[in-house]
C-alpha cells in the first residue's frame, strides 16, 4: 500500500505513555486521533514496536494484551485470542501470508514514548 | 475444484476421505460421500465391543463433513451412469463426478438353506445387526452360530455375553480353517469348549426349522442331529458388494469383487474400488489392513502420486473369549520345501508353529494359540533372517525377550496400517514424535487393532527420545526438567532462567509455562513485576477473555454453597454493570461482558461482599463440586458439602500444569459426578473413596480408584501428595489422566508413591502443599490493594477511561451479548456502539 498523495502530511507524533509505563516485554493500547488503535510494545532488548491493535483473525482489539517473544530471533507478538503469531518488524502473520498488521513508527524521547499518527505504509 | 464421489462410508471409505483431507492442502478435490447406513463410519473391527459396553458413539470414527467434504448418511447409491459420469441415489439425488470411488464393502453371505430367512435368523456386520441380535436374545436360551471362523467365534462370544448358551457349527474339520492348521485348531477347540461354547466341526447345516410361533426353533445338521436354537447367526463368509459396478458394466472377478489393478483402478479409469468390494489379483481381502492400504493408494493417486498396491499381509491376532490366537505370514506353509518348528503343549494350553525357509534361516510365517505374546516381535520378522534358534523364539520366555532392535528397518511393525520400523524411527527423529500418541499421529501405527503398541514403546525407548521433550525453541528441557532446574537453582525470574538455561526472548509457549512453574513453587503474586508479561491471556488480567475482547468474572463459590445475601450481591453487581449472567457447568456463576477497565470496580464490589477470585482463568484448581449429602439428602452417608468446601479452600490458587477439577459425592449414587474429575471423592459407610485421573473435555475419562474407605485426614494427605507429585512431574498442559497414562507403571506407580511412599518423598510433597496453603492470598484483593497492578487495567495508555470503541453489544434473551464484529481493517466505531 504505497501512498498515492504527493503531499504527504508531516509525521505527527502522539504521546502514547510515560516511558516508565512500558516495561520490557510489555504492551499497551493507544487510541489514535482517527479512531484507529495501535498496540505498542517494548521488547526485552529495549526495542519499540507498534502494530494494529485489532486481531485480524477475530476482529477484537486485543493485540496489546498478547505475549511478546521471538521466533528464530525475529521479534513477535502472539495474539491473546487464538494465539496467532505476528512479526513485530513487519506485522506479517507467521501463519497466513495474506494477513499483515499495519505498523507505526515509535520513538522514546526519554520521558515519553511517542507514536507516529500515520501508519508506515501510508508514508511517502 | 474437481468433484470426487465416494460410495460407501464404511471403514475404508472413511480412511480414503481422511487421507485425502490430510494431504489435499491445495483443495484440489471437493468430496461427496454417500453412505447407506444411518450413521457415519464406525469401527467395524471393534464391533463386538458393543456387547461389552461400548456405545455407537464410542465406535464412531468421526464425521468428516467440512467445507470440502459433504457426507450423506442413510442414502444408498442405486445406479451409476459412466457416460454421463453421474451417480443416482435412492432419494433421487444425482451426483456428478470427475472421479468415483466404490467403497461399498461386503455383505455377509447367507447360504440358501431352507429357513434361512425365518425371524430369529441374523447376520453380524452392522450396529443394526447387533441391535437385532440383542432383541432376539431377550427371549432366547440357546443360539447357534453357523461358521467357525474369526467372526463366527466373535459372534459366539457375543451370544455368551447376552446370556445365551452358544453353539458353533463349522463345516471344516477344525475351527478358523482360513488362519490356522489342524493342530492349532484342536487346541483352540479345547480352550473354547472349556469356556462353555459348544463346538460342532465337520458338520453341515441342512435346515433351519421353525417352531409354532413361526420363529427359529431348531437347526438340523447333515447327520440328522437337531440342535435347539432360539436364534441363529450366519457367519460363513462375505460377498463383495459389486452389484452397482456389475450393472454399470465394470469388470468383476469370477468369485465376485470389482476387479482393480495395482493402482486400485477399475476397468474404467475414472473409477476406483477399495476395501472388501474390490478384487485385486483375484483376491478379495476380508481384513481392514489391505483396505486401508488401498485407500492410501487412491488418496495418493488423486493428488498425482504414483503409489501402488501389490498385495497385503493377512496376519491376524485376536483375543477370542480370552483366548489368544494369532496367524501371520505363510501360516499354512504353502512355500516349496518349507520347514515347520512346532511346540504343542497340550497341558500348558499353548500351541506355536513357525514356518521357515528350506534352509531354516528365514521366517515365513507362523501360528500361535493360547499365548500370542510373541506375535508383536515375530510378525515383523517375516521375510527376515532369524536372530536365533527358532525353538527359543516360541518357548514362553524367548519371544518376549527379543526387542525391536533385532529387526531391520524394512520390518513392518504395524500391519494394520503398513508402517515399517524405518518409518517409525523417522517419525521420532525428524517429526519429533516423542510418545506413543505422537507416533500414532505421525504414522497411524497403533491406531487400529493396537497389537503393535508394545513395539512402538520399544522403538521410542531405543531411539533415546529425550531431545524431543523440549518445551519450545527457547528451552530444550521438558516442563518437569525446568521445574527441577528452578527448584535446584532457586531461580525466581523468567529473565534469569532463559539467560542461564535457554536461548532467545521466549514465546507464548515457554513464558506461561515458566510463569506457572514459578507460581507453583510459591513465586508471589502472578502479576508481580515482569511476571505479568509472562502470563497467558486469561491470567494476565485475572479474568477470561471473551470473543469480543471483553472479560468474564467468576467469583469463587466453594462447593457450590452460597448464602442468599451473597447471591443477591452477585445479582446486583451483574445488574449494575449490565453483565450477561449464566450458571456455569461448575456450580457457580459467570458474569460476562466486562470491559478491561471495568474489572477493578466490579471486583471492588465483590471483594467487599466477601468474594474471592474463582481462578476460572488459571491453570489451577477450578471447582470442587458437591452434592448435598447428609446435609439434606435422605441417602447421604457423609457430609459431602463440608468436605468439598474444605478441599476447595485448601487447594484454591494452586497453580498446576493444567486445570484441576474435583467433586465430592455423599454416597455411591454419585450425584456430583466425582468420577469425571482429576480427583473425585465418593462417600462410603466407612469414610471416603478417592478416585484420580478423570476428566470431561476433549478426551473424557473416568477416574480410577486410588484408595478406599479413608478417614478425612488420610484422604487429605493423599490428595496433597497426589497433586504435588503431579505438579512436579507432569508436562505442560498435561491433565492428570494422560499424566498417569504416560507414567511407567501407570496408576499402580501413582499408588506406590502416594499411598505406600515408595520414593520416600511423601513428607516433602506434603510440606510443599502446606506452604501453598499458608501462603495463599486472594489474587484479586491483592490487585485492588496495589496501584502498580491496578494501572494495567486501562483501555488505552493515552486515554485510560475511554471504552474501546470497537466493543458493542446487542440483546439476546433479555441479556447483553457481543454485537457484530467490526469489518476487519475498519477500526472506526459503528453507530450502534455504546449501548452501554
Ligand atoms: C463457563 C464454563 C461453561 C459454562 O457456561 O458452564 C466454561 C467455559 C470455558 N471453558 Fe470449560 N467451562 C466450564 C466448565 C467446563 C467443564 C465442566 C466441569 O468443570 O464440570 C468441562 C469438562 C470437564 C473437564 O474439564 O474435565 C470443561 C472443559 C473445558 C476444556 C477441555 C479440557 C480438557 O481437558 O479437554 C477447556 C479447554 C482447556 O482447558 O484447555 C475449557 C475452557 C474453557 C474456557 C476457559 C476457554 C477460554 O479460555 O476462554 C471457557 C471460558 C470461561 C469463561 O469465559 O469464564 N473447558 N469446561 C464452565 C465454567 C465452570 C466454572 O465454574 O469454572
Ligand atoms: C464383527 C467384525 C469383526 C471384524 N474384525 C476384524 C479384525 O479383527 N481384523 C480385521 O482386519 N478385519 C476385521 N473385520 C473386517 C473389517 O471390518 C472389514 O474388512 C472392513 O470394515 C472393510 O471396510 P470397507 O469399507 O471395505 O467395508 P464396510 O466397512 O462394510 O463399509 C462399506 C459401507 O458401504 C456401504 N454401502 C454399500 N453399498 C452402498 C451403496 N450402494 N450406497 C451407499 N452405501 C453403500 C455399506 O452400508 C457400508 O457402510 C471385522 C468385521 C466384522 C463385521
Ligand atoms: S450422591 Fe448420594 S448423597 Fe449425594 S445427592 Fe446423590 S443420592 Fe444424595
Ligand atoms: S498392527 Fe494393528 S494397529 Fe498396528
Amino acid at each position: 500500500m504505497t501512498a498515492t498523495t504527493t503531499h504527504a502530511p508531516p509525521a505527527l507524533w502522539i504521546d502514547a505513555c510515560p516511558a516508565h509505563r512500558l516495561g520490557a516485554d510489555d504492551g499497551v493500547a493507544v487510541l489514535l486521533p482517527d479512531g484507529r488503535q495501535a498496540a505498542l510494545f517494548r521488547t526485552r532488548d529495549n526495542r519499540l514496536f507498534a502494530v494494529d491493535n485489532i486481531d485480524p483473525f477475530t476482529g477484537a482489539a486485543v493485540i496489546s494484551r498478547g505475549i511478546v517473544g521471538d521466533r528464530r530471533g525475529e521479534p513477535t507478538i502472539a495474539s491473546p485470542m487464538l494465539k496467532n503469531v505476528f512479526s513485530l518488524l513487519t506485522g506479517q502473520s507467521l501463519e497466513d501470508p495474506q494477513v499483515r498488521l499495519r505498523t507505526w513508527a515509535v520513538r522514546d524521547t526519554g520521558a515519553t514514548v511517542q507514536i507516529s499518527a500515520r501508519a508506515e505504509e501510508e508514508s511517502p | 475444484m474437481e468433484e470426487l464421489v465416494v460410495i460407501g462410508n464404511g471403514m475404508v471409505g472413511h480412511r480414503l476421505v481422511e487421507a485425502l483431507h490430510d494431504r489435499d492442502s491445495d483443495h484440489r478435490w471437493h468430496v461427496t460421500v454417500v453412505g447407506e447406513e444411518p450413521r457415519t463410519a464406525y469401527d467395524r473391527v471393534a464391533l463386538s465391543s458393543y456387547f461389552d459396553g461400548a456405545s455407537a458413539q464410542d465406535l464412531s470414527l468421526g464425521d468428516l463433513s467440512g467445507p470440502h467434504v459433504d457426507v450423506h448418511v442413510g442414502e444408498r447409491a442405486t445406479a451409476l451412469d459412466r457416460d454421463a459420469r453421474t451417480v443416482t441415489t435412492a432419494s433421487g439425488r444425482t451426483l456428478g463426478y470427475d472421479r468415483l470411488v466404490l467403497a461399498t464393502g461386503s455383505t455377509p453371505f447367507v447360504p440358501p438353506v431352507p429357513g434361512h430367512d425365518l425371524p430369529g435368523c441374523h447376520v453380524y456386520r452392522t450396529i443394526e445387526d447387533l441391535d437385532a441380535i440383542t432383541a432376539s436374545a431377550r427371549h432366547a436360551r440357546t443360539g447357534v452360530v453357523i461358521g467357525g471362523g474369526l467372526l463366527g467365534l466373535e459372534a459366539a462370544n457375543a451370544l455368551r455375553l447376552l446370556g445365551v448358551e452358544a453353539h458353533v457349527v463349522e463345516l471344516a474339520p477344525h475351527l478358523m480353517p482360513a488362519q490356522i492348521d489342524e493342530g492349532a485348531g484342536g487346541l483352540l477347540r479345547r480352550l473354547v469348549t472349556d469356556l462353555g461354547v459348544h463346538i460342532h466341526t465337520g458338520a453341515a447345516s441342512t435346515a433351519v426349522e421353525a417352531g409354532a410361533d413361526g420363529r427359529v426353533r431348531n437347526l438340523l445338521l447333515g447327520d440328522g442331529t437337531r440342535l435347539d436354537a432360539d436364534l441363529v447367526v450366519f457367519s460363513v463368509g462375505i460377498r463383495p458388494r459389486d452389484d452397482l459396478a456389475r450393472a454399470a458394466g465394470l469388470r468383476v472377478g469370477e468369485r465376485g469383487g470389482i476387479v482393480i489393478d495395482d493402482t486400485c483402478t477399475t476397468s474404467d479409469d475414472r473409477i476406483h474400488a477399495i476395501g472388501e468390494a474390490a478384487a485385486h489379483r483375484g483376491t478379495v481381502y476380508g481384513l481392514i489392513a489391505p483396505g486401508n492400504a488401498m485407500a492410501e493408494v487412491v488418496a495418493d493417486r488423486l493428488l498425482g502420486g504414483g503409489a501402488t498396491f501389490t498385495g497385503a499381509d493377512t496376519s491376524t491376532k485376536l483375543k477370542l473369549l480370552g483366548v489368544d490366537v494369532a496367524s501371520f505370514g505363510d501360516a499354512h506353509g504353502r512355500a516349496d520345501d518349507c520347514l515347520d518348528v512346532v511346540v504343542n503343549d497340550a497341558a500348558g494350553g499353548r500351541y506355536a508353529k513357525l514356518v521357515l525357509s528350506d534352509d531354516a534361516t528365514t521366517l515365513l510365517g507362523g501360528i500361535l494359540v493360547g499365548d500370542a505374546s510373541a506375535y508383536a516381535t515375530l510378525r515383523p520378522m517375516v521375510g527376515s533372517p532369524l536372530p536365533g534358534d527358532p525353538l527359543t523364539l516360541i518357548t514362553p520366555e524367548g519371544g518376549a525377550a527379543l526387542g525391536a532392535d533385532a529387526l531391520p528397518d524394512s520390518a513392518q511393525i504395524c500391519s494394520c496400517n503398513a508402517v515399517t520400523k524405518g518409518a517409525l524411527t523417522d517419525a521420532v527423529h525428524t517429526q519429533g514424535a516423542c510418545d506413543v500418541a505422537g507416533l500414532k499421529a505421525c504414522t497411524r501405527a497403533g491406531t487400529s487393532c493396537g497389537s503393535c503398541v508394545p513395539m512402538l514403546k520399544q522403538i521410542l525407548s531405543q531411539a533415546g527420545i529425550e531431545q524431543s521433550k523440549a518445551l519450545c525453541e527457547h528451552f530444550t528441557q521438558s516442563r518437569a526438567e525446568l521445574l527441577e532446574t528452578v527448584r535446584a537453582t532457586g531461580t525466581t525470574t523468567f529473565s534469569a532462567l532463559i539467560e542461564n538455561h535457554g536461548t532467545g526472548q521466549g514465546c507464548d509457549i515457554c513464558k506461561p509455562a515458566v510463569a506457572s512453574i514459578l507460581a507453583s513453587l510459591g513465586g508471589g503474586h502472578i502479576l508481580d513485576g515482569e511476571q505479568a508479561t509472562l502470563q497467558d491471556t486469561n491470567d494476565r488480567y485475572l479474568a477470561n477473555m471473551q470473543r469480543n475482547g471483553t472479560y468474564s468474572v467468576v467469583p469463587r463459590i466453594p462447593g457450590g454453597e452460597i448464602t442468599p445475601d451473597k447471591l443477591i450481591v452477585i445479582g446486583e453487581v451483574a445488574r449494575d454493570f449490565q453483565l450477561y449472567t449464566k450458571i456455569t457447568g461448575g456450580q457457580r456463576i459467570d458474569l460476562f461482558g466486562a470491559r478491561l477497565e471495568q474489572l477493578p470496580a466490579i471486583w471492588t464490589r465483590l471483594v467487599e461482599a466477601g468474594f474471592e477470585s474463582g481462578h476460572a482463568y488459571g491453570k489451577s484448581l477450578r471447582t470442587v463440586k458437591s452434592c448435598v449429602g447428609t446435609t439434606w439428602c435422605r441417602y447421604g452417608v457423609q457430609d459431602s458439602v463440608g468436605l468439598a468446601i474444605r478441599l476447595e479452600e485448601r487447594y484454591r490458587g494452586l497453580r498446576s500444569p493444567h486445570k484441576l477439577k474435583s467433586a465430592v459425592s455423599g454416597c455411591a449414587r454419585e450425584c456430583a459426578e466425582a468420577r469425571s474429575k482429576d480427583f473425585g471423592i465418593i462417600a462410603t459407610d466407612q469414610g471416603w473413596n478417592l478416585y484420580v485421573g478423570g476428566n470431561g473435555g476433549f478426551t473424557p475419562r473416568h477416574a480410577e480408584l486410588l484408595a478406599s474407605d479413608l478417614d478425612e485426614e488420610t484422604l487429605i494427605r493423599y490428595i496433597d501428595r497426589f497433586l504435588m507429585f503431579y505438579i512436579r512431574t507432569a508436562d505442560r498442559l498435561q491433565r492428570t489422566a494422560p499424566w498417569i497414562e504416560a507414567m511407567d507403571g501407570g496408576l499402580d506407580h501413582v499408588r506406590d508413591v502416594v499411598v505406600h511412599d515408595t520414593l520416600g518423598i511423601a513428607e516433602e510433597l506434603e510440606a510443599a502443599m502446606e506452604r501453598h496453603v499458608h501462603s495463599y492470598t486472594d489474587e484479586w484483593a491483592a490487585v485492588l490493594a496495589d496501584p502498580a497492578k491496578l494501572a494495567r487495567f486501562e483501555s488505552f495508555a493515552n486515554a485510560p477511561g475511554t471504552p474501546d470503541p470497537t466493543i458493542s453489544f446487542t440483546t439476546t434473551r433479555d441479556q447483553p451479548v457481543p454485537g457484530a464484529a467490526l469489518d476487519l481493517g475498519m477500526p472506526a466505531p459503528r453507530p450502534q456502539e455504546a449501548t452501554r
